[in-house]
């Protein structure tokens, strides 16, 4: 490996070693495109008339406070996810895999990945829990619409987590004509590392477009967190900015006081999982437990290194917001201000809304991470 | 052990821990010993084990719906080497498991493992385990798969001590190697020097056996099929008998 793979005592790369030379070929493409202008162009090109960038900057007009909406729930695809799938793909191609790998919870990195794998060329496979190919039928079929294969992963919880488990398993007979494209700004190293620097397009759009309507940095900067792809997107260019606050905000579930929620960097206790050494909801032994969350792309038991490296750094903060909270402002921003948002999005509102109403004069920046038609449906009994 | 063989093969019995109870467990530890087994690879259960297939996750489910905790997994090591002092014991496991518990090193050596392998743990991270093992007494061992390169090669000749788990082909356990075994992978980790070279993965029938110690290998591991064949309540003992014969008939190629 060219680059350490580390944030402070996080991260890593523990995976068997017949996994090492994949992660070493991947680092050597990104590396490398990362320095070839061809690469940056066809993907700004894509990004900017495929994928819909750049995404606006919504100042709230009704909801209380000074509330700014980073918009990647206009973004192609309905979520942030497409900036780093692009970025993938591409680098799939350049290192002439033809198939694609992915996991997926809910199913939004899978349709992000079926989207790439149907513009670019690949053949595409998606593990999904078969718990939640059950409960995300329309995501399922979304995919299969755009060509990717879904295979229901039976082992385990048969949830996020077994999906990733089974896609590793995969990439161990398939990486030499295979691609796995990790969901999110965890993994093993170089996945942390890449994929934020392919989110990092929200976080450099966001604070221009800030500096350009307010004249000024925002006072926080508040992005929810599952694996935490997103809101590493959206700190990375204001992390030199001292004084801008960076607020993680994890899935309380049902409350941190029990058992039934996602705040691993809140509740969990340093391991080692999938990858990297970081932040895991584990017991005592280190079997990984169940998590919880209304929202399915916050239902993690680890969480990308970086964001443990930046919770013990102190330079961000990490609270929790329950379910509950989390619906009532989804439907607060619905009835003030017209905006269907994913439920993860609505936990990094829900914060945004206690910090706007103990702080009316603060300006708040919030990463709007994805679009709420995929929880419509849900939404529908929670509020009845 | 490989001294104590001389040109026989060394067949090794691998066993998840607490499979399905800890009771049947310790019996069939038993049974591969009686079957002649030459050291006994254990498997301490993990949630998510990644490197392996179908048939080991399901141990690891079956153990942990079972109950079964790590400090019992220890007990059962302790009483096995109680009953055979000299039967090399290898704990196979993974990086979160031996994360979790401060001093689950010290521990095993002190169970009586002589070896530890940890499966999510490649030579570029197991600098700082080895040094751990080397201090309390339980040697190190790594796996070296066909794709691995000669310097990473050189890397884990330099950590491990026991002896080298070489994987013929990608995958994950209980692949089925199809009875083709790396010959160019053993004698690269020979020219590495490294510790004896024993084929993993894809060992289920005496041709694969003969065809892994054919390929100069000094030694085999068989776990899927044995935990299959447990799950089955299939006779344990005989089917290790069946394995090891092969390896005193046809002697390692020196």
């Amino acid at each position: 490996m060219r680059l350490n793979g580390r944030f402070g005592r996080f991260g890593g790369c523990f995976v068997p070693e017949i996994l090492v030379p994949a992660l070493e070929q991947l680092e050597a493409a990104f590396l490398d495109a990362q320095d070839d202008p061809a690469f940056a162009s066809e993907l700004n090109g894509l990004l900017a008339n495929y994928a819909g960038r750049p995404t606006p900057l919504t100042k709230c007009r009704n909801l209380p406070g000074n509330i700014y909406l980073k918009r990647e729930d206009l973004l192609h695809g309905g979520a942030h996810k497409t900036n780093q799938v692009l970025g993938q793909g591409l680098l799939a191609k350049r290192m002439g895999k033809t198939r694609l790998i992915a996991e997926t919870g809910a199913g939004q990195h899978g349709v992000a990945t079926a989207i790439v794998g149907a513009l670019l060329g690949f053949q595409t496979v998606v593990y999904m829990g078969a718990e939640d190919v059950e409960r995300q039928q329309l995501n399922v079929f979304r995919m299969k619409l755009m060509g990717a294969e879904v295979i229901p992963v039976e082992s385990g919880g048969r949830t996020l987590k077994d999906a990733i488990n089974e896609a590793l398993r995969d990439w161990s007979s398939s990486f030499e004509t295979t691609h796995y494209l990790l969901g999110t700004a965890a993994g093993p190293h170089p996945f942390p590392t890449m994929v934020r620097e392919f989110q990092r397009v929200i976080g450099r759009e966001a604070r221009a477009q800030i500096l350009d309507q307010l004249g000024r940095l925002p006072d926080g900067v508040v992005a929810c967190v599952g694996g935490g792809s997103n809101a590493i997107g959206l700190f990375a260019d204001f992390i030199g900015d001292e004084r801008v606050r960076l607020i993680g905000v994890e899935a309380a579930g049902k409350g941190l006081a029990g058992d039934e929620h996602g705040a691993t960097l809140l509740r969990g206790t340093p391991g080692i999982l999938h990858g990297a050494e970081t932040y895991v909801l584990q017991d005592e032994d280190g079997q990984v437990t169940d998590t919880w969350s209304v929202s399915a792309g916050l239902d993690y038991p680890a969480v990308g290194p970086e964001h443990a490296h930046l919770k013990d750094s102190g330079r961000a903060e990490y609270v929790g917001a329950t379910d509950a909270e989390a619906l009532a402002a989804f439907r607060a921003l619905a009835v003030n201000e017209g905006i269907l948002c994913a439920f993860e999005s609505a936990h990094a509102l829900a914060h945004a809304l206690k910090l706007a109403e103990a702080e009316p004069d603060s300006a708040i920046l919030v990463g709007l991470s994805g679009r709420g038609d995929k929880d419509v449906a849900q939404a529908q009994v929670l509020l009845a | 052990m490989f001294d104590r063989l001389g040109s026989e093969g060394a067949f090794g019995a691998f066993l998840m821990l607490g499979d399905p109870d800890l009771e049947t467990s310790a019996r069939l530890l038993d049974a591969a010993i009686e079957g002649g087994a030459d050291m006994i690879e254990v498997g301490i259960p993990f949630s998510d084990p990644v490197a392996d297939g179908p048939v080991i996750q399901a141990a690891a489910q079956r153990a942990l719906a079972a109950g079964v905790r790590v400090g019992d997994c220890f007990a059962l090591i302790t009483s096995l080497r109680a009953r055979n002092s000299d039967v090399p014991i290898g704990i196979l496991t993974y990086a979160n498991i031996v994360a979790a518990r401060a001093g689950f090193i010290r521990d095993a050596a002190e169970a009586g493992a002589d070896s530890l392998l940890i499966a999510d743990v490649p030579a570029l991270e197991a600098e700082p385990f080895a040094r751990e093992m080397d201090q309390a007494g339980i040697e190190p061992v790594l796996i070296a798969a066909a794709n691995t390169p000669d310097a990473t090669l050189a890397r884990i000749a330099s950590l491990s001590k026991a002896y080298t788990y070489c994987v013929s082909r990608a995958g994950i356990t209980g692949t089925h190697a199809g009875g083709q075994f790396d010959a160019g992978l053993v004698e690269r980790v020979k020219q590495a020097g490294g510790p004896p070279p024993i084929f993993g993965f894809g060992i289920s029938r005496p041709e694969h056996v003969r065809a892994a110690l054919s390929a100069g290998a000094r030694g085999v591991i068989c776990g899927s099929a044995i935990v299959d064949l447990a799950s089955r309540q299939g006779d344990v003992a005989s089917f290790v008998q069946s394995l090891k014969a092969v390896t005193r008939n046809d002697s390692v190629a020196e």
